[in-house]
């Protein structure tokens, strides 16, 4: 198989590349023309699919439904279509989960947030996401979020990866609910200097999503790495239930204990492993990230 | 918001199966584009929507070169334009072409 980055691939590709050859079916695809009804009055171009590809297909030969934001389309945004697909996928998946039929739903995220030129019918497309995604894991399905991809993943859509059974990231992905830019906005650069990329990866990035807990998996930026990554997630189900609930937020207590007042991922690193570690070096390898995971118990027993 | 329609008639009807492609996004220098058969073998129609106005020669001769290069007969060719430049915009109508090409 070709090397294919997940961060240079859009959405219709990520599918293509994700899902067994050729066995995605497409909902709602481009040649309906279901185009934002808003953008218009803005002057602003549409796109035939709203930004957001949804349907079913066959992973390692499974039923599964997907929805993929393609994050180049106004910043992968949440508008009144995309949205309304979006939850269309999730209440599918609340459905065939309880006939039976498949408990896996993947959602590739990719976006900003919510669109600010539709923002009444975004917003509220998020919330029901979010309950979509709640009901259908209380059905019994495993919500996968796939997240690498170059909007990152901020916003309302971070509030749905949150909800999710699972979150896959790769080093490129970005999860959080404001990004770099609306923080410094808000409160200055002292606080966080957005064009300091370093900084809002190890705020923000896959590994330090990883080493608190809040990914699952770390996985390279290839369509093949979160092919076989989600395959492993959907075999190991988390339903929702209290315990769950309960085990996570002490989890989430006993972490703002511990590293509430580090101000970024490079200092939980050196209070974890050694003073002497340098994060995100060249020479940093993989057995690095293992030996810091182990010794994060943060890692292992997320309970989201 | 500026709508533009051309039609041509193409030397030939576009071989292959596939029914319908989309090719690249609607983002800054990049423009979606949507083949669709019709019965009509040798027409070509394109309708291209662009918040960028004024272009319409533009938009003109680069369809024009592309229906007499890649002769797309029986294709309804659908364009949302994010500011694509004409180069992109013939290497994004090339690519659509050669999708609808493949077998499956």
């Amino acid at each position: 198989m070709r090397r294919l980055s997940w961060f240079e691939l859009s959405a219709r590709n990520r599918i293509a590349a994700l899902l067994d050859a050729r066995s995605f079916e497409e909902f709602i695809g481009p040649e309906e023309v279901v185009t934002s009804p808003h953008l218009l009055q803005f002057d602003l171009p549409v796109a035939f699919d709203d930004g957001i590809v949804v349907g079913r297909g066959r992973l390692d030969g499974k039923l599964v439904l997907v929805a993929a934001q393609e994050g180049r389309f106004m910043g992968g945004s949440i508008g009144e279509v995309h949205g309304a697909k979006l939850v269309g996928i999730l209440r599918a998946a609340r459905a065939l989960a309880a006939a039976g039929r498949t408990q896996a739903c993947l959602l590739l995220l990719d976006t900003g947030g919510v669109r600010l030129q539709e923002a009444n019918a975004g917003e509220t497309a998020a919330a029901e996401a979010v309950r979509a995604v709640l009901d259908a894991r209380t059905a019994g399905a495993s919500v996968v979020a796939l997240l690498g991809g170059r909007a990152g993943c901020f916003g309302g859509g971070s509030l749905i990866a949150a909800c999710c059974s699972h979150i896959v990231m790769s080093e490129h992905a970005r999860l959080g609910v404001s990004g770099p830019e609306v923080i410094e906005t808000y409160k200055g650069a002292e606080e966080f200097d957005s064009q300091d990329r370093a900084l809002a990866w190890r705020t923000l990035g896959g590994m330090t999503r990883r080493l608190l807990g809040s990914a699952d998996a770390l996985v390279d930026d290839t369509a093949a790495a979160f092919r076989q990554a989600a395959i492993a997630q959907l075999q190991r189900p988390r339903p929702l239930e209290m315990a769950r609930l309960q085990a996570e937020h002490a989890r989430l207590r006993e972490r703002i204990r511990r590293f509430g007042d580090c101000r970024d991922g490079a200092e939980i690193v050196r209070r974890v492993l050694e003073p002497a570690a340098v994060y995100g070096l060249d020479n940093w390898s993989a057995q690095d990230t293992e030996r810091l995971i182990a010794k994060l118990p943060e890692s292992a027993h997320d309970a989201r | 918001m500026q709508t533009l329609h051309f039609s041509y008639r193409a030397a030939s009807r576009l071989p292959g199966k596939r029914a319908q492609a989309l090719v690249g996004v609607v983002a800054s220098n990049d423009l979606e584009v949507l083949l669709q058969r019709t019965p009509k073998a040798t027409d070509c129609v394109v309708t291209v929507s662009t918040a960028v106005h004024g272009y319409d020669a533009v938009w003109k001769a680069v369809l024009a070169d592309f229906v007499e290069r890649r002769a797309p007969g029986g294709l309804r060719i659908s364009i949302n334009d994010g500011g694509a430049r004409p180069d992109v915009v013939a290497l994004r109508l090339a690519q659509g072409v050669r999708l609808m090409g493949d077998d499956a």
